[in-house]
């Protein structure tokens, strides 16, 4: 009973995030609204006792991803009231599409015979069940190579975004490793003989 | 055997090959005399296969050579069929052609296309030949169309002058509208016998004259009338009959000597030699024999007349030519087929002479063409002007000469004819015998008796021409004198063409008048109390009268004769007809489709529309590439959508 | 109770949501990553959920791995846009239309 209240509280709050998101004129609004919804996912996700992505989620997504779309619509100086021209007159449109949408999504539940147990209820684990544990058998033990293949991803998106933004600034003295490192003796020491004087 | 006649075609071929290709190289004297040797051999040999076929009394020479190409049962070779009747023609044209081979060496001493004439006028020679030699139907067609060809060639020869452009156009167009029928002819034969050859198709011809052919629903005519007919309209076109001789006058704007070889003695009578050659198909149709006849007679009288007021020497004496014609068509018409063939013989020795005369009497006036700038020649030109009278004489059927035998033994057989229209012939016949004579000898009395009209100029310089130009004038005179004489008896009545020329009993006039021939002799004294000879003699006398005793009286008859004159002088307006409503409708037809269907539909609604088409559509597509991501995003969107539908509605 | 079908409607819900979003934002380019992620968010959802109730892990295992690749996503689609910002000084939708035909 008291799930089904949480779960609806929930889930009104996340649909109004969504539409907050799209909806917002600010984008710092937007984002926050954005955050709001994750929270919120998280939690529901607690709901399904699915603990460690609902963590997961907050850390990685909340934590890092929202941080960095933070820090980009506030570095980027951008007019805000060009911003949200326009928006009633794709609105009709763009809820029409949405609708078609979310209505075949509907469909393929109700009226195709699937075979996904939608009427029943959630079967109920014990408490010494850890869905952590269970995630990490799945993932180290069936899953190891996407595992690794999802570590190179994430190289490649920090080479990228690296590659993609450095500036040289001009005129800027950095130390040149390299080069230091290339240095020969010759270059730097040159042996000079010098007869020695003697006192007359 | 067979390499003497591959010799004699092929000797003009090559000389004409090499007078033609290497001109330069061999030079003016080399042409002439390579050409010159090559048609003098044919001449010999064709004598020697005369003598041979007349020796002879088997089956005639009839071998195939080579084989071109053999289609679905269709044979179609390259043969020789050398029977009496084509070892005649064989002589008579290698012999015209050999007297004016040695001519042209006078007559177009400064012109610049020396070498290419005598080239011309060899392969001329060669396709003759190919043509009188055949023995089937697509050898005959080649040797047709060459002859065409090298007449179109010859025609415009001065290809920088219009009007000799016009006239080999006129020409060549003409004859084409003929070599359509005879074309037509050719396939209806083909179709009804499955074979081009003559043996075949001759076997076959009882046959074809019981099968009949709906031309129109309801109609049944006999294939032998359809296939006569239509190879009859060739013969029309080859050899200028009514309507078709529109082309003839205006092919004298080719030098004289190809006037006298081609427009006299041989390509015109090709038609005429063609229907003798088909006498067992035509034997068949009394339809075909009948409308042969009717045309042959039209154009013997009325080309005639177009004769009387002409003024051109060259024209006078192709008006001429075009009235023999129409008399040797006629004798083909009444089924005296060797009567047509011998007028044809001797007609080509006088109307050749006739023509070279006046080729000669043409460069002794310096070019000048206009017989009203002639007159009294006589004193100057010595041998043109006995040469030209035997001609004159002989054309007319002065009793005695060539013209005399051939002409009254045709009149006298299409008298007897009892082929329908042979009544109207008879009488077309012997009015223009009288025709015949009074333009020819107003033409011989306005050039070489009377006052001397050519300005004194002319007239310092005026002489006999060189002997290579009056050689050939005297040989040509002796057979026009006295060929009649001697070949008369075993050409018409001694069944000198043997199997060559088939006649059914009920046609067979010439027999009937055979029975009546006791020599040459009583035949000229039959003759010379008899209508034709009254009716030339009259004609030279009216003509004397009128032009050298009274010159005046042509005007005063002309000023009463207008519109007679004038309907003459315009050649009965059938140029004016053939330019102003079938050219003009051609080119009308040819300029509408131009316009509206090669210009409009498929330069501008199949290529440049077809292109226009594809732009239009690259510019409807190129807005979907917007630029705008958003726009993309929609697209995936709607795509996953419709995809989503899909899946869902399959199962 | 709640059961599959409600957990299955949020998620198509917040999905339908995105995409109109995507569409009708044209002003700026950052709510368009910002939707991206709330469809990521979405069809996490549905994993999860779908994974809990048929008692499978390997959704689970898989809703890490969308997350991995949409943290990469997200920073790479961001740099692109600083750099874009850099050189246009620009982040409205209708201005990056230089790809048109």
């Amino acid at each position: 009973m008291i799930t089904t209240i949480i779960f609806g509280f929930l889930a009104l709050v996340l649909v109004v995030a969504g539409f907050g998101v799209i909806m917002a004129r600010n984008p710092v609004h937007a984002a926050m609204f954005l955050i709001l919804a994750f929270v919120t996912s998280a939690v529901l996700w607690l709901l399904l006792e699915a603990e460690f992505l609902a963590i997961v989620l907050v850390l990685v997504y909340v934590g890092a991803v929202m941080v960095l779309f933070l820090f980009v619509v506030m570095m980027l100086d951008v007019n805000v009231a060009v911003s949200r021209e326009g928006f009633t007159r794709y609105a009709p449109l763009g809820a029409i599409v949405a609708g078609v949408m979310v209505l075949e999504l509907l469909v393929v539940m109700w009226a195709v015979d699937s075979g996904l147990p939608i009427t029943a209820d959630l079967a109920s684990v014990p408490s010494s069940h850890s869905n952590t544990r269970e995630i990490g058998m799945a993932l180290y033990g069936n899953h190891v190579v996407e595992f690794e293949l999802a570590a190179f991803i994430l190289l490649l998106a920090i080479v990228v975004a690296i590659m993609l933004t450095l500036r040289h600034r001009p005129g800027l003295k950095t130390q040149d490793v390299a080069a230091q490192v290339k240095v020969r003796r010759q270059d730097r020491v040159r042996i000079v003989k010098i007869p020695a004087e003697t006192e007359p | 055997m067979s390499n003497i006649y591959l010799a004699i075609i092929l000797a003009p071929l090559f000389a004409s090959m090499l007078a033609g290709l290497a001109g330069r190289l061999i030079g003016r004297a080399g042409a002439h005399t390579v050409t010159i040797g090559a048609v003098g051999a044919s001449f010999v040999m064709s004598l020697l296969v005369l003598r041979d076929v007349l020796g002879s009394e088997g089956p005639a020479y009839n071998e195939t050579v080579y084989t071109w190409l053999v289609t679905d049962g269709v044979r179609m070779e390259v043969g020789f069929l050398i029977d009496r009747l084509s070892a005649l023609m064989m002589v008579v044209v290698t012999f015209v052609s050999l007297m004016v081979h040695v001519y042209t060496i006078g007559y177009m001493h400064d012109d610049p296309g020396y070498q290419r004439f005598f080239s011309y006028i060899s392969l001329f020679t060669f396709a003759m030949l190919m043509l009188v030699m055949s023995n089937n139907f697509m050898q005959l067609f080649f040797g047709w169309e060459a002859v065409g060809l090298v007449s179109y060639l010859l025609i415009g020869f001065w290809y920088t002058r219009p009007t000799a452009i016009f006239a080999n156009m006129k020409a060549f167009l003409v004859n084409r509208v003929g070599d359509f029928g005879f074309l037509l002819g050719i396939a209806t034969v083909l179709a009804y016998t499955g074979s081009l050859d003559y043996a075949t198709v001759f076997g076959q011809a009882p046959a074809l004259g019981e099968q009949t052919i709906e031309i129109m629903t309801g109609s049944p005519w006999s294939v032998a009338t359809v296939a006569c007919l239509l190879l009859f309209v060739g013969a029309m076109g080859k050899s200028a009959q009514v309507p078709l001789h529109v082309w003839l006058p205006d092919s004298m704007e080719g030098p004289t000597p190809i006037s006298a070889l081609i427009h006299a003695a041989t390509m015109v009578t090709a038609g005429v030699f063609m229907v003798a050659r088909m006498s067992p198909l035509f034997e068949q149709s009394e339809v075909a024999l009948t409308t042969v006849l009717v045309i042959g007679a039209t154009t013997a009288l009325f080309t005639g007349f177009m004769g009387v007021v002409a003024n051109d020497i060259k024209r006078v004496v192709a008006y001429s030519t075009l009235s023999q014609l129409g008399y040797m068509t006629t004798a083909l018409g009444a089924s005296a087929y060797a009567a047509g063939i011998f007028h044809l013989m001797t007609h080509a020795f006088f109307k050749a002479l006739l023509f070279l005369a006046a080729g000669s009497v043409i460069v002794a006036l310096h070019h000048e063409q206009d017989i009203r700038r002639m007159g009294g020649l006589r004193r100057y030109m010595p041998v043109t002007y006995w040469t030209s009278l035997v001609g004159s004489l002989a054309l007319i059927g002065f009793p005695g000469f060539a013209g005399f035998f051939s002409k009254d033994a045709l009149i006298e057989a299409v008298e007897l004819s009892t082929i329908p229209g042979s009544g109207y012939a008879a009488a077309c016949l012997l009015i223009g015998v009288f025709v015949t004579a009074l333009y020819s000898f107003r033409m011989f009395f306005l050039v070489f008796h009377g006052p001397e009209r050519m300005d004194e100029e002319t007239r310092h310089h005026v002489h006999e021409s060189p002997w290579v130009i009056t050689l050939p004038l005297v040989l040509l005179a002796i057979p026009s004198f006295v060929i009649g004489w001697f070949t008369i008896g075993p050409v018409l009545f001694g069944g000198y063409f043997g199997p060559a020329i088939a006649v059914t009993p009920a046609h067979d006039v010439l027999g009937e008048l055979g029975r009546e021939f006791h020599g040459p002799g009583a035949f000229l004294l039959h003759g010379v109390a008899g209508l034709p000879v009254l009716l030339s003699l009259a004609g030279v006398a009216s003509a004397w009268y009128a032009y050298l005793h009274r010159p005046s009286l042509p005007d005063r008859i002309r000023r009463v004769l207008d519109l007679p004159y004038r309907v003459l002088v315009n050649k009965y307006y059938l140029d004016d007809f053939n330019e102003k409503v079938l050219a003009r409708a051609a080119r009308g037809l040819g300029t509408a489709l131009w316009k509206g269907g090669d210009v409009g539909v498929i330069d501008g609604a199949i290529v440049n529309g077809s292109a226009r088409l594809v732009g239009w559509c690259a510019t409807v597509v190129r807005r979907v590439q917007s630029g705008y991501l958003y726009h993309y995003a929609f697209a995936m969107v709607i795509g996953l959508s419709v995809l989503l539908t899909w899946a869902l509605s399959r199962s | 109770m709640i059961t599959l079908t409600h957990y299955m409607t949020l998620s198509a819900v917040l999905f339908g949501i995105s995409v109109a979003g995507i569409f009708i934002n044209r002003k700026n380019v950052i709510l368009l990553l910002m939707c991206v992620e709330l469809l990521l968010l979405a069809v996490n959802f549905n994993f999860v959920a779908l994974s809990r109730f048929m008692g499978d892990s390997t959704g689970q295992v898989f809703v890490f791995f969308v997350l991995t690749v949409a943290a990469a996503e997200s920073a790479i689609g961001l740099a692109i846009l600083v750099v874009l910002f850099r050189t246009r000084r620009s982040i409205n939708v209708q201005d990056l239309d230089v790809l048109r035909g």
